[in-house]
């Protein structure tokens, strides 16, 4: 069913802002329990070494001081946090344990958690625990991960952890053929997904119920609790994860990290709530850093520009342990090197490297920003090399809409087959080449205006949505007549609830105003996947259509019972149901009790949205300043919930994408030693630094894959932005003849690309 | 040490440790916690409340230097029923997702906007720059200040 079309498609206001924009939304920090405890974590300020003791006796002793855990007190074995995507079973020696034992592998690891009677305390109590720990060489470059003469993990004797390769077709035989090919070396910086509310928890121990609760949880509420459960030795039933507002989430909150265990666990010790909030260098240290990835990539081509195979290996840091999500981005960058072009021949191999770094993890479009920097790069270097044109040669490569559904290149170990399910793709592209003005912008192409070189370039992306394997919605008729409507997704600061409410007003045929989102938390559904690749619109949206459909036909008999006729002969129209002979009955009027109805949503095939970006930049060569003078984006995503909900995701994509291409990198030294631990280090886009991004977001070919039509968008623009503002700066700097290999393209880099 | 202000109109008395910061006594003390701390070391501007008609990072802040002051935070720009002229523009606008920065950005913005209603876009994007957000790229927000100049410009004491 196609639910009709009035709330679906407008640009709504949200009814999240009421309470953001008058300070009274409630984010974990602002959650207090009567009694709580505070927690602060103690954590290694060494790379990589031995533990010889943790001395927490002068922690212990202070006033106020209530509790010091170390991994002692967790039990043997020490609970590991285990992988909620690609388990593989060679991949759990790499799993973190929740405190720091025999060995620490990177700074910010958890050593200790603290708990005392106010925050002030803890912190002073961090000061008074000693760290023995004996230094081992850290390692923290391909280089010295490779050779293994320090390894992380000794009993796995090496520091690579996995290798992923994606195949299709021939590529040695297309290879041989070709008359073009060219290989070139790339890197992607350490960068951080960086959302602005910091992690927390308050967690609150029943023990006469034996019940746990959890405030802070976000993204997957219902996997996390699947692990806390088994690391505490409770039955899932045992533990109700509540969301509350959730300051920004882009990959990185909510997948389970120690707090996730140790807060609930010192909770249940000291049978006292407990809180903790992280505060910015922890954050930094700690939490999942992405990106880092070094790719060696061959390009082979006809003549005449005709895209014949990819082929080559990458290597992603991924810092010191397998976290949750940690292999999604390496077995990106394998299987969407391709991007949306047809492709015959793929031989790509990433191989994750174990590092004393932070461990990785997904950041908005992982893997996919790191391949379509390198792809598109190459193709750039293509048309250059060729005499060609760069448009043309990525019209001609680009999937026909007589290709669909178009499979991608294999990916093993963990095998998971997709295909691009439709779309046209080549239109897009000649949108955006009008929208951006391209024709005009052509001429100041390497050109130097008031000492400044102008550049441009152009780039074609698509985005991976809709994950499955399920989402469950339960749908409520109130008494007085409003709609609860419940759902498993969870908000990451995209404005579910509005986005939710004009699915099921829409399947419900009532209006914006009876209807009330509730989402993320475990007590609400059955079972919830949450929010990640771009899932919870396609998925949850989907599962709220069925459960919408269910509920009106209960209503229908609910109705047809009360009026003394067929359900079949029952019409319900916003509000009423109406029988034959003119007899109808008010909704609110039906029964006595709520009428609800649940409904699974099933779907494995992934969307993908596409599109293309272009760029215009304006390099100072004293400077080394790249600035950004004009993007424009455009985008089909099948089918619009609220267009300005998705502008504004966008819009953010893009300029998250700029920070990763020109501003933002974690810089390590050579012992380990994280070199931007704070915001002043770290640089971010503030509102100064973009002013101009046009972003248009249409709806073309509906997705043949979900009731709604619809393909997730929450990520995609971020994805093609490093590769076009580097092609951008290499046509900007033509006459100097420099081509980046390499991102971030701050001023240090610019300057030494110019030489 | 006891201290004696005002907050959002209201003269506030109490005990406070010297070392507890202005966002931390109005955010645990006061539970005015629409104040937020995104670094707690004055650079992402979420903590932003208005002391004396001026701007100021209240991570930055004693509480005891607050004695004496008149401050206002994001519930004291706040009526009770309806949007203040400028929160209605930023909900207009979209600049707001995750709302995390919002208070912050709100508090900056009708500060600047009180002194300077005639602020042009590149005095808010200089002055909004210090404060961080993540989500929205900031073109919306921009907009958003934009529009409300009007209701400033109009009027003596928005909003
Ligand atoms: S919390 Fe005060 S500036 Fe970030
Ligand atoms: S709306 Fe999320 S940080 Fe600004």
């Amino acid at each position: 069913m196609k639910p009709r079309n009035l709330l679906i498609g407008s640009p709504m206001e949200r009814v999240e802002d009421f309470r953001f924009l008058r300070g009274d939304g409630r984010f974990v920090a602002d959650v207090n329990l009567e009694g709580q405890l505070h927690a602060v974590i103690a954590r290694s300020a060494v790379a990589h070494g031995r533990i010889r003791a943790i001395h927490t006796g002068d922690a212990r002793a202070m006033a106020g001081v209530r509790a010091v855990i170390t991994a002692r007190d967790l039990g043997r074995p020490v609970p590991v946090i285990p992988l909620r995507l690609q388990p593989l079973a060679e991949l759990a020696p790499f799993r973190q344990p929740m405190l720091a034992h025999g060995k620490v592998r990177f700074v910010g690891e958890p050593l200790a958690v603290i708990v005392a009677d106010s925050p002030q305390i803890a912190e002073d109590a961090l000061d008074r625990i000693g760290a023995d720990i004996e230094p081992l060489p850290a390692i923290v470059d391909r280089e010295h991960a490779e050779a293994g003469e320090t390894v992380l993990f000794e009993d796995h004797g090496s520091n690579v952890a996995i290798r992923w390769t994606a195949v299709r077709g021939d590529a040695g035989r297309a290879f041989a053929n070709a008359q073009y090919v060219r290989k070139e070396t790339f890197r992607i910086q350490r960068h951080a997904a960086l959302f602005l509310e910091p992690r927390g928890f308050v967690a609150q121990w029943d023990g006469r119920a034996r019940k746990l609760t959890l405030w802070g949880a976000a993204k997957v509420a219902f996997a996390n609790r699947k692990i806390l459960a088994a690391a505490m030795g409770l039955a899932e039933q045992q533990i109700e994860m509540i969301e509350v507002d959730v300051g920004g989430g882009f990959g990185s909150r909510g997948e389970f990290y120690p707090e996730d265990f140790l807060i609930p666990f010192a909770a249940r010790l000291l049978n006292r709530p407990v809180k903790w909030i992280e505060d910015r260098r922890e954050h930094l240290m700690t939490a999942n850093h992405a990106r880092e990835t070094e790719c060696e990539i061959e390009i082979a081509a006809t003549g005449d520009g005709r895209i014949l195979g990819l082929r080559g290996r990458s290597w992603s840091d991924n810092g010191a342990y397998i976290r949750t999500n940690g292999s999604v981005a390496p077995r990106n960058v394998a299987q969407f090197m391709s991007g949306p072009y047809h492709i015959e021949n793929i031989a790509l191999s990433t191989t994750q490297l174990i590092t004393n770094k932070t461990p990785a993890g997904t950041y908005r479009g992982p893997g996919r920003f790191e391949a379509d920097f390198v792809r598109e790069r190459l193709i750039d270097l293509m048309a250059k090399d060729l005499g060609l044109d760069r448009v043309e040669i990525r019209r001609r490569n680009l999937v026909r809409e007589n290709q669909m559904p178009y499979p991608l290149a294999t990916i093993t170990p963990y095998e998971s087959a997709t295909e691009l399910d439709g779309g046209d793709y080549r239109q897009l592209l000649d949108r955006c080449l009008e929208d951006f003005g391209w024709a005009e912008k052509v001429k100041l192409d390497g050109r130097l205006i008031d000492g400044r070189y102008h550049g441009i370039a152009i780039g074609c992306f698509i985005e991976g949505g809709g994950a499955g394997p399920s989402e469950d919605a339960r749908i409520v008729l109130e008494s007085d007549g409003t709609y609860s409507v419940y759902v498993g997704s969870a908000a990451v600061g995209q404005g579910i609830e509005t986005i939710m409410a004009q699915i099921a007003g829409d399947a419900l045929e009532a209006p914006f105003d009876r209807i009330r989102v509730r989402h993320g938390s475990t007590g609400d559904v059955a079972q919830g996947h949450g929010s990640y690749h771009s899932r919870a619109t396609v998925m949850g949206g989907s599962a709220i259509v069925l459960a919408a459909e269910k509920l009106r036909d209960k209503l229908r008999e609910v109705a047809a019972r009360a009026l003394g006729c067929e359900p079949g002969e029952v019409t319900l129209d916003s509000g009423t149901a109406k029988g034959p002979a003119g007899k109808s009955l008010a909704l609110s009027e039906l029964s006595e009790a709520p009428v609800e109805a649940e409904a699974t949503y099933r779907g494995d095939k992934h969307t993908y949205a596409y599109g293309s970006l272009a760029a215009h930049v304006a390099v100072d060569v004293k400077t080394g300043h790249v600035e950004v003078i004009d993007v424009a984006s455009i985008k089909d995503v099948g089918r619009i919930i609220n267009p300005a909900t998705l502008h504004g995701q966008a819009v953010g994509a893009i300029v998250q994408g700029l920070g990763g291409a020109l501003l933002e990198h974690l810089v390590y030294d050579g012992d380990g030693q994280l070199l931007t631990g704070t915001l002043a280090d770290y640089m971010v886009p503030s509102a100064g630094c973009f002013p101009v991004i046009r972003s248009t977001v249409v709806e073309l070919i509906p997705s043949p894959n979900n009731p709604l039509g619809a393909k997730g968008g929450g990520e995609g623009e971020i994805i093609p932005v490093g590769g076009v503002i580097a092609n951008a700066v290499a046509a900007a700097l033509a006459d100097f003849g420099v081509e980046p290999m390499e991102l971030p393209l701050s001023p240090p880099r610019i300057w030494a690309l110019i030489g | 040490m006891r201290i004696k202000l005002k907050v959002n109109g209201k003269t506030v008395e109490a005990e406070v440790a010297p070392r507890i910061s202005l966002a931390d006594f109005l955010r645990d003390t006061l539970r005015l916690t629409g104040t937020h701390l995104g670094c707690e070391h004055g650079v992402c501007g979420a903590c932003t409340v208005i002391v004396d008609g001026a701007a100021v990072r209240a991570c930055l802040m004693l509480a005891v230097q607050a004695h004496g002051e008149q401050i206002v935070t994001v519930e004291g720009l706040s009526n009770d029923d309806a949007l203040s002229p400028l929160q209605a523009c930023f909900r207009k606008h979209h600049a707001l997702q995750c709302g995390f920065c919002t208070p912050g950005m709100i508090t900056t913005a009708h500060a600047l906007l009180t002194e300077e209603p005639d602020a042009d876009a590149d005095r808010v994007r200089e002055v909004l720059s210090g404060n961080i957000c993540r989500c929205t790229g900031y073109i919306p927000i921009i907009e958003a200040v934009l529009e409300a100049r009007a209701h400033y410009a109009d009027q003596d004491a928005p909003p």
